[in-house]
């Protein structure tokens, strides 16, 4: 039992290390920009957080911006699972792996993230010792977002196991979990967004609006991010892709970035016509203020490039995947900023003391960044490249691997071989 | 830098090759060896990157010791006094200073409150560097725990004032001055954020942090409504012939990076019935400093007599630091017990 599932893990890191030049290519692309990126943490690490562009007036800047934004990922994913489970659409069955997956990879992203925020990543072990649970809305993203992780590793692994070995998936051990990982789905980014909603001092967060836009944008860019994933898998493997299941997914992008920007303008609103000193943070992102305007370029493009993928995505011609995908990729750009560049850092500006510092990343804080999105990339790819050959029924636990391997070495010569056996 | 060189030969080549390789011996050494290089390539650059690790310091003895260092609240009187000994080494080994590290209790009977008056302040900043050097904060960059901000007369409204003012006298009639720093909260958010329990709020009403605790999050500095928590972005320096060799484990013993650091009313001085070192460098006799629960204290009776208000009472944090301006004229026909509320604690008389 034991032995059969090393043998999986084994076999599993072998296929991973076999493709085409393109595939050799793609990986060491990333191996290099992640050891890039451990090479700025070990810096980072050694002499502190001074390598970043954060300050104590801005002091949660690109980290947390991207944690946030993959949370809103990872939950995402769910978004894959409520048509399969609720609503029985068997188009998107398959699929469901592929974004739970990429719900595992998103959490492990976003552990890497709040990790390099620490200034005592070595004291991580105090979290276990005293745990502020449950006054401290950190503590409550701690245990959300490693229990999301343990339930999607739990359904994917125990999916995917069943069929390498051949078996029937018993439902009893992993409908009940999809169940609650559907919940739990909303239940992460609903605590990402308290942590900061619950800051009486940053009148910029405390507005009971965040949490339902976190939702929503998420739900419109875990969506897009599927989508171009999907056709990058259709396209690069052996996987047929059913189209139906990207214009579902392409029906959910629709929704989610409508109620995105109608709570976006309800909050716009809200802020400048009122126009009371709260709005400083809001004025600032937006038009600038005393002078200081860095963020402005930054949020006018998140609202064009929402906007124009909102006006895309209601165009009958977005049901082609050209006019589609550029719709995913400017609302994926969109939405990253504005979790980033228009959420995060503009509540810190200006300071609760009236002052105004404005914040940059450093290549170094640039660098980690980068490292850790080509390692969450990387680690996809090998999740991705596992499971299409067990899904498929080609890779096997009573079947040699050596089909797989020559395969994955020389795509285009098993696709002839394969072409000239039939003939 | 050295990066994983990739085995090409295998996507060269025909089919019959792929065959015969895993027939012939030769090849299935000449691949080992291949991918025992590519391994070994691989580790290369992994050490490569992780490199700038040898920069740490050579591991010095304390470190099991530090590492499990247990919760200030959780340690026994033995382990504080471990504890202290162990950071009196340090400061020796660091900056060759022979210095006393206590462990100061608060007082029963006393909770601490803070009145500033706004009429007095001249905008000198003594107060500002004082307390840098009572407290040990880094000189480079400089931490500075009190922020004095220029006002234009006739608003509160913090934004309209200037923070880094340089006049070459003070005070400008054209304004007054500001100084803030930790309010030790009644209510702190920044306690309630903290997912280690690394900050609370001790019996005489003073925030603290353990130091050896906090693991760096910057969760409090972003809750504080006053901005008074600072971090600590690098190793903090302070020239040994600076040093303020009486300390204690919860106030001004050296920090280091990666952890926060607040203003801690002093607390190795005041709980031992010295003023704030704040207080102390003021020359104009705007600050005060005592306990609210003593009625007969200057503090009580300034929180009795004057017109006193804190800063962003709407967001709840029950300051203890309260600001007020001198009245130009005496107030007729008020009785001197007309804001009573404010000889009980703060916890209980709230602000209003």
């Amino acid at each position: 039992m034991i032995r059969e599932y090393l043998q999986f893990l084994w076999r599993s890191f072998r296929v991973s290390f076999v493709g085409d030049w393109r595939y050799h290519l793609w990986m060491l692309v990333l191996t290099v920009i992640a050891l890039l990126g451990l090479n700025a943490y070990c810096r980072q690490f050694v002499d502190g957080l001074i390598t970043t562009g954060m300050t104590d007036q801005i002091s949660w800047g690109l980290y947390i911006a991207n944690f946030t934004y993959l949370v809103g990922v990872a939950a995402a994913a769910v978004m894959l699972v409520i048509p399969v489970y609720v609503y029985r659409n068997r188009e998107l069955h398959d699929l469901v792996i592929f974004g739970e997956l990429l719900a595992v990879a998103a959490i492990i992203m976003c552990l890497l993230f709040v990790t390099v925020d620490l200034g005592r990543p070595d004291r991580f072990h105090h979290l276990l010792l005293r745990f502020n649970f449950p006054i401290s809305m950190l503590t409550w993203d701690v245990l959300v977002l490693n229990g999301y992780l343990a339930l999607n590793l739990h359904i994917c692994g125990y999916l995917i196991y069943c069929r390498y070995r051949g078996k029937h998936p018993s439902r009893l051990f992993y409908i009940p979990f999809v169940f609650i990982a559907i919940v739990w789905a909303v239940s992460i980014h609903t605590v990402t967004a308290f942590l900061l909603v619950g800051l009486g001092g940053r009148p910029f967060w405390n507005q009971a609006i965040i949490a339902p836009r976190f939702i929503a944008s998420a739900f419109a860019a875990g969506p897009a991010i599927i989508i171009l994933t999907l056709q990058a898998i259709g396209r690069f493997s052996s996987y047929e892709v059913a189209r139906p299941a990207l214009m579902t997914l392409r029906q959910i992008v629709l929704v989610a970035l409508t109620i995105n920007m109608f709570l976006l303008i309800s909050e716009l609103f809200t802020e400048f016509y009122t126009d009371s000193a709260h709005a400083a943070s809001a004025r600032y992102l937006f038009f600038g203020l005393h002078g200081h305007h860095a963020l402005v370029p930054w949020i006018w493009t998140a609202i064009a490039f929402n906007s124009i993928a909102l006006v895309l995505l209601y165009l009958p011609a977005s049901r082609g995947l050209k006019i589609l995908d550029l719709a995913c990729v400017l609302l994926i750009i969109g939405i990253w900023i504005e979790k980033g560049m228009g959420l995060i850092v503009p509540a810190f500006i200006p300071s609760p003391l009236g002052e105004i510092v404005e914040y940059a990343p450093t290549v170094n804080e640039v660098l980690v960044c980068l490292g850790i999105w080509a390692f969450g990339a990387l680690i996809y790819t090998i999740f991705v490249r596992v499971t299409i050959p067990v899904l498929s029924g080609r890779l096997r636990a009573d079947q040699p691997i050596d089909d797989i391997l020559y395969e994955f070495s020389q795509p285009d010569r098993a696709k002839e071989l394969a072409r000239g056996d039939l003939a | 830098m050295q990066l994983p060189v990739l085995d090409n030969s295998r996507f060269g080549g025909g089919r019959g090759e792929f065959q015969q390789r895993r027939d012939r011996p030769e090849v299935s050494r000449r691949r080992f060896l291949r991918t025992g290089l590519a391994a070994g390539s691989g580790l290369a650059a992994l050490a490569a990157a992780a490199s700038p690790l040898s920069r740490l310091a050579g591991v010095d003895h304390d470190v099991f010791a530090n590492f499990f260092q247990k919760h200030y609240k959780a340690m026994s009187r033995a382990e504080i006094d471990s504890a202290l000994e162990r950071i009196r080494r340090d400061v020796g080994r660091r900056y060759g200073v022979a210095a006393t590290v206590q462990d100061v209790r608060p007082l029963d009977g006393v909770e601490f409150v803070y009145a500033l008056n706004l009429s007095r302040c001249n905008g000198n900043r003594r107060c500002v560097h004082a307390c840098v050097k009572e407290n040990n904060q880094s000189r480079s960059p400089e931490m500075q725990y009190i922020r004095v901000i220029e006002m234009p007369k006739g608003t509160l409204d913090v934004e309209q004032g200037n923070h880094h003012f340089d006049s070459e006298a003070v005070p400008d009639q054209e304004h007054y001055y500001l100084p803030v720093q930790c309010h030790q909260c009644a209510n702190p958010p920044c306690v309630k954020v903290c997912p280690v329990e690394a900050t609370w709020q001790e019996p005489d009403g003073i925030t603290v942090i353990d130091y050896d605790w906090c693991i760096g999050c910057r969760y409090c500095e972003a809750a504080c409504p006053y901005w008074a928590r600072r971090f600590n972005f690098s190793d903090p320096v302070i020239p040994s012939d600076e040093l303020n060799p009486d300390m204690s484990y919860l106030s001004n013993r050296p920090r280091s990076k990666g952890v926060m650091e607040k203003c801690t009313f002093c607390l190795h001085r005041t709980r031992q019935g010295r003023l704030p070192a704040c207080l102390e460098a003021c020359p104009t006799g705007a600050r005060k400093f005592g306990n609210v629960l003593d009625p007969d204290s200057e503090v009580s009776q300034i929180l009795r007599t004057k017109r006193i208000f804190v800063l962003k009472q709407e967001v709840g944090t029950l300051p203890r630091f309260f600001y007020y301006f001198d009245e130009r004229y005496p107030r007729s026909g008020e009785a001197d017990t007309a804001d009573d509320s404010h000889d009980k604690s703060v916890k209980h008389g709230g602000t209003s």
